[in-house]
């Protein structure tokens, strides 16, 4: 068993830092947060209903950022973003997907795929995706792994913007996110 | 809803058309497969007629299988198909369009090429005719099964192997009507009316369960 007796609420305008040694079950817990796996007991409540009965309207608040980047190597940036923005439900707005495009600073590099991209530039792609979200729940498994300090810069700063508009951010990091207003609370695994 | 049909399906037209050997492969099997027979059996006319109807259709189910592999594999890998479970939209819809793309790519080429493999066999106009409804109504059928498989099997090591254990057992029915159909109307064409009919009622069930049992298969793989 890699964890038992988690109980825990998370309020708006909170980031969640989850951490713990390698293999103590934080990839675990996010995914389960998400619905990606099943505990084998307990339950996950999003304003007070299990998400499990929520389904897509849980989903419709959730943005779920795991170890894979999510984009496909062969559609440029522009139509990785345009993709996930339709799924996502959005109205595509073509002139906000060209602003996230230049504020993670790959205007000039829309018209390659992403294959030709270099793996902080594919993360940086995958990251716009925070962006262009409207979702309330962000949740980030190690988003600054492989990340230059501009891009490292970016993400805290859009961690700060969306905690400070009330929205929750839990991830898993092993650096230290400063925030501008909202609070961080921390949970240690595997102790 | 529709838009985001349009969505998934327009964007694995895109990736197919990066990538244009994994289509013609499969179109390639299909075309080399059906051109051994005559090979290797003779030219004789009336063996080729009588064989021709069911090597097309065991060419076109092998064909489909060789795709089938790839049709969640690769967005699995990349973590895409982990953001499409996480959207708000159904999960059946968004495997339907893949589906659909994925006929579009493998299925519907089969349909098109026909008339010149129904050649090298002598089949007559009518029967040539009967043979592309026939393949026009199954392969999207064997899409639909394949997909339940390939979801049931994705992110297994030798599922490949298992994906076709698992499936072409499913592909019999298609198999005996699909062929049938071509064989009746060597007698008269008014006989391929019950094969057709059933083919399509084949598709239609198909249609009503495969993204559902397909999206099911996902959740439990990706977990």
């Amino acid at each position: 068993m890699l964890f038992s007796g988690l109980d825990f609420a998370v309020a708006g305008g909170t980031l969640l830092h989850v951490r713990g040694a390698n293999g103590s079950g934080k990839t675990t817990l996010l995914r389960s947060l998400c619905g990606l796996f099943t505990p084998d007991s307990g339950e996950i409540r999003w304003n007070g209903e299990s998400t499990r009965r929520l389904g897509e309207d849980y989903r419709r608040d959730l943005l779920y950022f795991g170890h894979l980047n999510g984009i496909k190597a062969d559609l440029t940036g522009i139509e990785n973003l345009r993709v996930a923005a339709t799924l996502d439900g959005d109205r595509v707005d073509e002139s906000a997907i060209w602003a996230a495009l230049a504020r993670i600073g790959l205007v000039g590099f829309e018209d390659l795929p992403t294959r030709m991209l270099s793996q902080g530039q594919k993360k940086r792609v995958a990251l716009a995706r925070l962006i262009l979200s409207n979702a309330p729940l962000w949740v980030l498994d190690e988003p600054f792994t492989a990340l230059d300090v501009g891009a490292v810069d970016l993400l805290e700063t859009l961690i700060a913007e969306h905690v400070a508009h009330g929205g929750i951010v839990v991830l898993t990091t092993h650096q230290e996110v400063g925030l501008t207003s909202g609070q961080v609370e921390r949970l240690h695994l595997g102790s | 809803m529709l838009r985001v049909f349009w969505c998934v399906l327009l964007r694995d037209l895109t990736l197919a058309l990066r990538r244009r050997t994994d289509v013609l492969t499969t179109l390639f099997f299909f075309i080399i497969v059906v051109s051994l027979f005559p090979l290797g059996v003779g030219t004789e006319r009336q063996i080729l007629q009588i064989l021709g109807p069911g090597v097309v259709w065991v060419a076109a189910l092998l064909a489909s299988m060789l795709a089938l592999e790839r049709l969640f594999a690769a967005d699995y890998e990349d973590g895409t198909l982990e953001q499409m479970v996480l959207t708000a939209q159904p999960l059946s819809l968004l495997v339907l369009a893949k589906i659909t793309a994925h006929w579009l790519l493998t299925g519907l080429p089969l349909v098109l090429i026909a008339p010149l493999v129904g050649m090298q066999y002598h089949l007559s106009d009518d029967a040539i005719l009967i043979m592309m409804v026939a393949l026009l109504l199954g392969t999207p059928v064997l899409s639909l099964i394949g997909a339940i498989g390939a979801a049931l099997t994705l992110g297994l090591r030798g599922g490949g192997i298992l994906l076709s254990l698992l499936i072409l057992p499913l592909y019999i029915p298609v198999l005996v009507y699909g062929a049938g159909a071509v064989t009746a109307s060597g007698i008269d064409m008014a006989d391929t009316r019950p094969y057709l009919a059933l083919l399509g009622a084949f598709l239609v069930a198909a249609l009503t369960f495969a993204p559902l049992a397909s999206s099911a298969a996902l959740k439990i793989s990706i977990e």
